[in-house]
């Protein structure tokens, strides 16, 4: 028997999946569906947005699928009454925390937050919005930072430092008032360490990060360059 | 069977949920055997209906009028639908929210005005504060996201309450659709 290999069960289904796997890869490669916003393949997981929350038989709490390593035996709800009603909550509250309109937004239509809510069935947000008042940072020559469109994923904090490696993102703030920013909480515009490359705006998954001269619903991301980045440099 | 007493409402939108509903053409004639209109932005009556069956509210709450209008149509009408993404988050119309009432009126009426007198202070209605969805006021039945919802999406939802159904909404629409 091969010690590197765990059998556990999803959903009642068997599934074999390799000891270093975490429950959402090994879901997803089964075809089952799992939400989620922060995680995205290619960057290291950080279990933040809460959305791929799963049941595992035994545990008390609800564990993030997406840094929750498989192991033998395991029993793994991802499909419940209350996990709906949680990840249905969590959208709820991201919509509400921020100013998402999705019909003037650049990202309508391509946003990943957007098509979460119709996919888990929410028609409206429980909770009364905070409308905050948040700059929109349009320094760059090339890209755009709304933050209010912005859900704290970072995803751009970590394709900047993990794929480009240049860390002019990072998270400033804690709790209602953290926010991303770009070197020192400068402009983005005035950053040294900016190489434009674009990789942030490309895997942001709302229209937080954007193109410059993008209209509403005219920001596709195109993010299938992460997977190829990712294989050439761990598996040269 | 007796037809459906149906009202459709115009708050604070900008009257495209109206328009996609006059979008269902020739599904209009079918509809008119099955409800009965009884009050909408052009019909001639002076009070709000009582014993609406259903109430199609476009458009978020925003002025002291809006509000007082949704408290009574809620009042008189059995099933209560937010059309569009203005009735159900506030949308385009909340917009103004994060910087508050004078600073939208001072906008519109000043800064951007050629000749400007001021804000108006009597003969339209007083803008709140914040601009709130409907169901921040009154209890809604029937969510229907979309800015605006098409018109198959609209008709759906009149056919199933027509049948004394609920509509599941489900897969047919989103926000800003």
């Amino acid at each position: 028997m091969n010690a590197g290999i765990k059998t556990l069960k999803i959903d009642g289904r068997d599934v074999s999946a390799r000891a270093d796997q975490t429950i959402l890869e090994v879901a997803r490669e089964n075809g089952i569906f799992v939400p989620s916003l922060c995680y995205l393949e290619g960057l290291s997981p950080v279990g933040a947005c809460r959305l791929c929350l799963v049941e595992v038989k035994g545990a008390s709490r609800l564990l993030p699928s997406c840094v929750t390593r498989v192991e033998e035996g395991m029993e793994v709800t991802t499909r419940s009454e209350r996990l709906e009603r949680y990840r249905r909550m969590i959208l709820e509250l991201l919509f509400s925390e921020r100013n998402h309109i999705c019909s003037v937004c650049v990202s309508n239509g391509h946003c990943e937050l957007q098509s979460l809510a119709e996919k888990l069935l929410l028609t409206h947000v429980h909770f009364p919005y905070r409308y905050p008042r948040l700059p929109v940072d349009a320094s760059h020559p090339r890209f755009v930072a709304d933050h209010n469109r912005c859900i704290l994923c970072t995803r751009c904090v970590r394709v900047c430092d993990e794929i480009e490696g240049a860390h002019t993102w990072d998270v400033m703030g804690r709790g209602i008032e953290a926010r991303v920013i770009t070197d020192l909480n400068q402009p983005w515009g005035d950053s040294e360490s900016c190489t434009s490359c674009g990789k942030c705006v490309h895997v942001c998954p709302t229209g937080a990060l954007s193109e410059k001269g993008r209209s509403v619903a005219e920001m596709a991301k195109r993010r299938q360059f992460l997977p190829y980045l990712t294989m050439m440099r761990t598996q040269r | 069977m007796s037809r459906l007493r149906l009202a459709t409402v115009w708050l604070d939108g900008c009257s495209g949920c109206h328009m996609s509903f006059l979008d269902m053409d020739e599904r209009l004639i079918e509809l008119a055997r099955k409800v009965e209109l009884v009050w909408s932005p052009f019909v001639d009556a002076k009070e709000f209906p009582e014993q609406t069956d259903v109430t199609l509210v476009e458009g978020a709450v925003g002025t002291a009028e809006d509000e007082e209008k949704i408290r009574r149509i809620r009042a008189r009408t059995r099933v209560l639908v937010a059309l569009g993404d203005c009735a159900v988050t506030a949308n385009v119309p909340a917009m103004r929210n994060p910087f508050g009432r004078q600073a939208a009126l001072s906008r519109a009426y000043e800064e951007n005005a050629t000749r400007s007198q001021g804000s108006p202070s009597s003969e339209i209605p007083v803008l709140q504060n914040r601009v709130r969805p409907v169901h921040e006021i009154v209890p809604v039945d029937v969510f229907v996201p979309g800015c605006p919802p098409s018109a198959h999406t609209i008709y759906y939802v009149l056919e199933e309450l027509a049948a004394g159904r609920m509509p599941d909404l489900s897969g047919r629409t989103r926000f800003g659709a």
